[in-house]
């Protein structure tokens, strides 16, 4: 890549902020293909695989997990200006991740109402994507995202090529696996229709609903698919969690669980 | 040279090969501890907050989320507990292979475990990665090791992190039979590998590091404790994982966002080796074997034998699946049906890392009203702090910082902590002493 020097081994960084650790196994899990990669690269800040380095130049950072107290709003402006390129990975660096689930709510009220001295805790009140804070150079998808897609992007950015992001929606992967339709054959509300591939379509294959952990496609239609579900009989509030779960903070699931909670005329949960 | 009245600050501002985000801090001065916190910054992510309101169907796929490392576990507890709430009882087939799942998720975790994290420490290296040029044969061997154990979770899960297969009532998916006897063969086929491995890890330099305290496991008289069990504890205790909260109590201390638990007002260990202390002559007859070959003699209060007891369990874990997966056939249905009803359930199961419990209150629709999750590292935490104490003390103070910092890093490590696991709220009263 152009930021390497001649020889050099490109620099890589693994980030962690609030998450759960899930993404770091992309890299923890791929067994032989890591040791290659560590001959490839050299890793000078992963905590969780060994070296500390959390302020050192990079050429690729990957960042796990979301801005979730001051502290991390520091760390990732640091992170910012110390890489090349900075590369959120999973639902929570991407959007905020499961626990921005509390920026639809009074998020200091939750934290006091549930904490015993609130006051010995640093944490904003919401939890926000990478993205939301700092430029990022790319974004890769998924709870938890997957070895195929690290190895894919590390490979892309040392060759100095923007990787191609995913476009396709989870229901286009299903037709190619030839699954069964669970929401046309069982009527199983299902957000497949609304959510990019990347996962191979894991949840259709084992015959449920896909709950869409990988964050949604380009141009969702969430109007039709929530007139559906409705359809299906679910009330307003269980159409709005289906799309307030693992990525509640991206547009356009944010505003589509939004309207079918606003139509129940009551706010929580 | 006398260094007693030297004050020393040793500071490990980001700890290195542990789940999530910690530090270390101990001060002292002549030759005593005054100070000393093992602080778990990791910010809070407010599950059983936003668990509230949330359908009993969703619950396992949004506590998988807590920890990448041990899904399964999370997962298990909480589905136990809503099937107690709704009175399902799930058939031979489902309890088998949840248990095989399990053994899944031991051997993956427990490999991660010893491999990338542990070993390095014994050999001298920053990383696994560093040490596999001079040890390629361990370090790999633990590689397909952890990958078996992600196989295994995902057979059932279809993939390892956050698997989608489990829930209320059993799993999604029968895996195919062709599948299972593919899978079946690799496992028996790596039981020499783990054989290897037990006597491998049994010549570890482990420190000699005696010390007094309580362990907790769950204990069911039949078969090596996993997802099924009453609460036994060296104390005596013997009691239904509805009690927990009876026996244990969690305080907020200022320095950390994980809770410090105490069973009856003292620090405990759960984990591997407590679960071996409790329970090895549940073990598969070959690992009990393998133990009275290899050691270590039981009961230990040396914690850094929950290293071995790791080794031992991926070797029992394997066993286990083996035997479990035998004769396979796939149900006709692979869950119970479920009928939700209001009430309050417990579930409590044994996670790579120890005790995992968790209590839920639903109302008549099955949705959540209510949600508490005691996750092993923050039982185990006020031990680590003992542990670390009596550890640097017992070095003497005087060692050099970076000796000393060296040491508490280890002892850390050793509790495999997951700090991401370990931070939670809840709604508790708590009480003080
Ligand atoms: S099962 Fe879901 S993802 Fe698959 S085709 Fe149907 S709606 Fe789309
Ligand atoms: S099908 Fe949907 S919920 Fe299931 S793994 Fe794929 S994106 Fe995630």
């Amino acid at each position: 890549m152009g930021a390497a020097k001649p020889g050099a081994r490109p620099r890589v960084a693994v980030h962690k902020l609030s998450s759960c650790d899930g993404c770091q196994l992309a890299f923890l899990d791929l067994g032989e293909d890591l040791v290659r990669l560590a001959e490839l690269v050299d890793f000078v800040h992963f905590a969780e695989a060994g070296p500390v380095d959390p302020d050192a130049e990079v050429d690729i950072a990957f960042v796990e997990g979301s801005i979730a107290t001051p502290d991390e709003v520091a760390r990732i402006k640091r992170i910012r200006a110390n890489s090349r390129y900075l590369v959120p990975i999973g639902a929570c660096a991407t959007s905020g991740g499961i626990q921005a689930l509390r920026n639809l709510h009074d998020g200091e009220k939750w934290l006091a109402e549930v904490y015993p001295s609130p006051e010995y805790v640093e944490s904003l009140a919401t939890s926000t994507g990478i993205a939301d804070n700092v430029d990022v150079d790319y974004e890769l998808w998924g709870c938890p995202v997957n070895g195929r897609q690290v190895l894919a992007a590390v490979r892309a950015l040392l060759w100095g090529v923007d990787p191609v992001p995913e476009q396709d929606k989870v229901c286009m992967e299903c037709k190619r696996a030839g699954n069964v339709c669970v929401l046309v054959s069982r009527g199983t509300p299902c957000l497949g229709p609304v959510t990019v591939t990347g996962c191979g379509a894991l949840c259709p294959a084992f015959g449920r609903d896909c709950y869409g952990c990988y964050g949604p496609a380009e141009n969702p239609n969430t109007e039709a698919l929530g007139r559906r579900f409705r359809g299906l009989g679910l009330l307003p509030e269980e159409v709005a969690r289906r799309f307030h779960f693992i990525h509640s903070h991206r547009e356009p699931l944010r505003s589509a669980g939004r309207r079918w909670r606003e139509d129940r005329g009551a706010d929580d949960p | 040279m006398s260094d007693a009245g030297r004050r020393i600050d040793i500071r490990v501002p980001v700890l290195a090969r542990v789940e999530g985000e910690g530090a270390l801090e101990v001060h002292a001065e002549a030759g005593r501890i005054t100070d000393l916190r093992l602080r778990i910054y990791e910010p809070p992510r407010l599950f059983e907050r936003f668990l509230v309101g949330r359908d009993h169907s969703e619950v396992a796929d949004a506590v998988a989320r807590i920890c990448g490392i041990c899904p399964v576990a999370y997962q298990m507890s909480a589905v136990q507990a809503l099937e107690s709430i709704f009175g399902v009882e799930p058939d031979e087939w489902v309890r088998a292979m949840r248990r095989v799942f399990y053994c899944g998720e031991w051997i993956q975790s427990h490999a991660l475990h010893i491999h990338l994290l542990a070993a390095p420490d014994f050999f001298g290296y920053e990383s696994a990665l560093a040490m596999t040029a001079d040890h390629p044969g361990e370090v790999r061997r633990g590689m397909r090791l952890q990958a078996l154990g992600n196989e295994v979770m995902a057979l059932f899960g279809a993939r390892a992190v956050h698997p989608v297969g489990a829930r209320v009532g059993g799993f999604h998916h029968a895996p195919a039979a062709a599948a299972v006897r593919d899978l079946r063969a690799r496992l028996e086929a790596a039981l020499p590998e783990a054989e290897a491995l037990v006597r491998w890890a049994a010549g570890f330099p482990l420190p000699d590091n005696g010390q007094d305290f309580p362990y907790l496991a769950l204990r069911n008289g039949a078969d090596y404790p996993m997802n099924r069990g009453r609460l036994s504890a060296s104390t005596g205790l013997d009691a239904p994982v509805s009690e927990l909260a009876d026996h244990v109590a969690e305080e907020q201390v200022p320095h950390s966002t994980a809770f410090h638990a105490r069973l009856h007002g003292e620090p405990y260990l759960v984990g591997p080796l407590a679960r071996l202390n409790l329970n090895a002559d549940l073990l598969p007859t070959e690992t009990r074997a393998l133990l009275g070959e290899t050691g270590p003699a039981l009961p230990s209060t040396n914690p850094f034998h929950s290293l071995p007891a790791r080794a031992l369990e991926i070797h029992a874990a394997l066993v286990e699946a083996v035997r479990l997966l035998a004769d396979y056939r796939a149900p006709e249905r692979p869950h119970a049906e479920v009928t939700p009803r209001a009430g309050v359930g417990y579930g409590a199961t044994e996670a790579p890392r120890g005790l995992l419990w968790h209590r839920y209150e639903t109302d008549g629709s099955g949705r959540v009203t209510a949600a508490r999750i005691m996750p092993p590292t923050s039982q185990n935490q006020a031990r680590m702090e003992e542990d670390l104490r009596a550890t640097l003390e017992a070095r003497g103070l005087d060692a050099p910082d970076a000796e000393l910092r060296f040491l508490g890093e280890r002892v850390i490590r050793n509790y495999d902590p997951c700090i991401s696991c370990a931070t939670h709220f809840l709604d508790l009263t708590v009480r003080r002493r």
